[in-house]
């Protein structure tokens, strides 16, 4: 079975700045990968190059065996790649309940019915429903988004990532800005996703970071620098120097 | 989750497209007009078009949020191409031409989306104001096939349908026009409570994320577009079958302008905005005209700016509140209830 992600010597240039350098990694099926590291790292680029907003300068990306480096963001996306943001981008004017409607509909390829009026699918209202259960957004799925708590849209933020029903979810920073007693609701989600999708967690929170990962990546200068299990990674003095060293001073 | 929480989940989700009060009495009113008010069906009927004409317009900036300075491009190539299947008797059939009319502006609609495509709100409006100025001045140029500057002269409409007559009174352009925006209006809201139209409106609110989602948004864009554009053209038809002439004024920037002020002064994204703005901008153009024969685009200025401050954050939704006050949208009623 070839692996759910690989990229192969994946560079990115942006005139004299290499945010990514010949970085070769594979996520297997159903793996819990972090991706970490300092500031300027690269890691939002890495993101940006997997997902299909930026083309790489070279190098080829993989998804389940099939290379994807040339298909733009919606053609990964249905071959199954959702992505949550860093930043939240969500449809403000909508509703939980029509954000979560227009996605599930586009994962079901109804998204170009011109006619019969949204949501009156029932499968896919259903799936809208037990989305909308299991992210606890039942109390404000009739609000607009805008109007959310902060950690609410962050949940909603998930929420429409697993509407696209991924085989590999990217997660940017699923907790950045969350306040420290909404945290919790991320982790638990975060904990529960579906043993068979493919988790890459980009994450500065090293709480999250260390309760989630089997194995963790750490770039640096925009290069891999050191891949293993957490308590490898824990372990590695070159990685304190360059990363918990920091964080911890 | 309740059973209850599920009910009401469901039905708000099925509920998005039903019709409101309000809708039905506008719909009646407008109806009751044609019998009611039979020394103004000329102005109604520029109305009824206009109203049309704003429609296609909240098509893309209401719902897709693309801005357009040049919208009169496919109401002008409606206009000349009904005005010239009528002079040149290609197409007698009224109703026939209008769609053929639509077809064209449509057509040009299609080609011109890819420039759309391109750039952010300023490129669009220099982009739409351009092929509006390119299609005035190849008429302008083309004298042979439109007249020019002096306009589409000779054109005789046939009956519709082979039996009514268009009457200097206007009462059978009133009604022609008034139901085909009608139509039209029906269609243009069934399509925009589609989960094409909520993707639309998804990719309003943040084209990265819904394609991130999986929708193609560069097509959704293409299709929309083409879609107002046909409309516009009937728009620009039903100018010219109802008054039997065309000029270069249907390309003016002066009414591609006005067309947006149409959809502000009635607000956009919920369909009845053209409508509502349309009465309303023909209605103070008309009255004010006759009171400052010159000085009457003061007044409209002025309403505009009160309309800016009022609606600061976003112009085209400043009629929001009033909409959420009369519950169209529906929300709160439905919170309400999902609480209780």
């Amino acid at each position: 079975m070839p692996p759910a992600l690989e990229t192969i010597a994946l560079n990115k240039r942006f005139g004299g700045i290499r945010p990514t350098s010949d970085v070769t990694f594979r996520l297997e099926t159903g793996a819990r990968h972090a991706l970490i590291g300092p500031n300027g790292a690269g890691k939002t680029t890495m993101i940006n190059l997997l997902t299909g907003v930026l083309r790489p300068s070279s190098g080829r990306i993989l998804l389940d065996g099939r290379d994807i480096t040339d298909l733009k963001p919606h053609a990964r996306a249905r071959l199954g790649m959702a992505r949550t943001f860093q930043i939240n981008q969500l449809f403000g004017e909508l509703t939980p309940l029509e954000t979560l409607s227009f996605a599930v509909s586009e994962q079901a390829g109804t998204g170009w019915d011109v006619w019969r009026p949204a949501g009156t699918r029932r499968t896919q209202a259903a799936r809208v429903i037990e989305l909308i259960e299991r992210f606890g957004l039942a109390d404000v799925m009739n609000a607009r988004t805008a109007i959310l708590p902060y950690g609410k849209q962050r949940l909603l933020e998930i929420a429409v990532a697993m509407a696209c029903r991924p085989r590999l979810l990217l997660l940017d920073e699923p907790a950045a800005g969350v306040p420290e007693e909404e945290r919790h609701d991320i982790l638990a989600t975060v904990m529960t996703l579906p043993a068979d999708v493919t988790v890459l967690l980009i994450e500065h929170d090293m709480d999250l970071v260390f309760n989630f990962a089997r194995r963790i990546s750490v770039l640096v200068n925009g290069a891999l620098f050191v891949e293993g299990s957490p308590d490898e990674v824990a372990r590695d003095p070159r990685v304190k120097a360059v990363y918990l060293g920091e964080a911890d001073g | 989750m309740s059973p209850q929480a599920q009910a009401d989940a469901a039905q708000l989700l099925a509920g998005r497209a039903r019709w409101h009060p309000f809708e039905v009495l506008f719909w009646l009113a407008a109806a009751a007009s044609t019998v009611l008010l039979p020394g103004h069906h000329l102005i109604l009927t520029e109305i009824a078009w206009l109203a049309l004409f704003a429609l296609s317009l909240d098509l893309i900036l209401g719902y897709a949020g693309i801005v357009s300075l040049g919208h009169a491009a496919f109401f002008g190539l409606g206009a000349y191409a009904a005005g010239l299947l009528a002079k040149h008797e290609l197409v007698n059939e009224p109703l026939l031409a209008l769609l053929l009319a639509g077809l064209a502006a449509a057509l040009l609609g299609f080609v011109t989306s890819f420039l759309v495509l391109r750039g952010a709100d300023l490129t669009r409006l220099m982009v739409t104001l351009g092929v509006a100025l390119l299609l005035r001045e190849l008429a302008n140029k083309h004298a042979w096939l439109t007249g020019g500057a002096d306009g589409l002269q000779g054109v005789t409409v046939e009956p519709l349908l082979g039996r009514f007559r268009f009457d200097m009174f206007g009462h059978t352009g009133y009604v022609y026009t008034l139901a085909v925006t009608f139509v039209l209006f029906l269609v243009a809201r069934r399509i925009m409570n589609s989960s094409f139209g909520l993707s639309l409106q998804a990719m309003k609110e943040n084209p990265a994320r819904a394609e991130a989602v999986g929708m193609p948004v560069s097509r959704r864009l293409i299709a929309v577009y083409t879609l107002a554009a046909g409309y516009a053209g009937i728009a620009g038809a039903l100018l010219t079958q109802t008054t039997a002439f065309t000029s270069l004024d249907v390309f003016s920037f002066e009414r591609s302008a006005d067309l947006l002020l149409v959809l502000i002064i009635g607000g956009a994204g919920y369909l009845y905005g053209g409508l509502i703005g349309a009465v309303v901008f023909k209605l103070l153009q008309d009255s004010l005209s006759t009171i400052t024969p010159q000085y009457w685009p003061f007044w409209i200025g002025l309403l505009l700016v009160a309309i800016v401050l009022v609606g600061r954050e976003r112009i085209t939704a400043w009629t929001a509140p009033l909409r959420a006050f009369a519950g169209r949208l529906d929300r709160r009623r439905g919170a309400a209830a999902t609480k209780a």
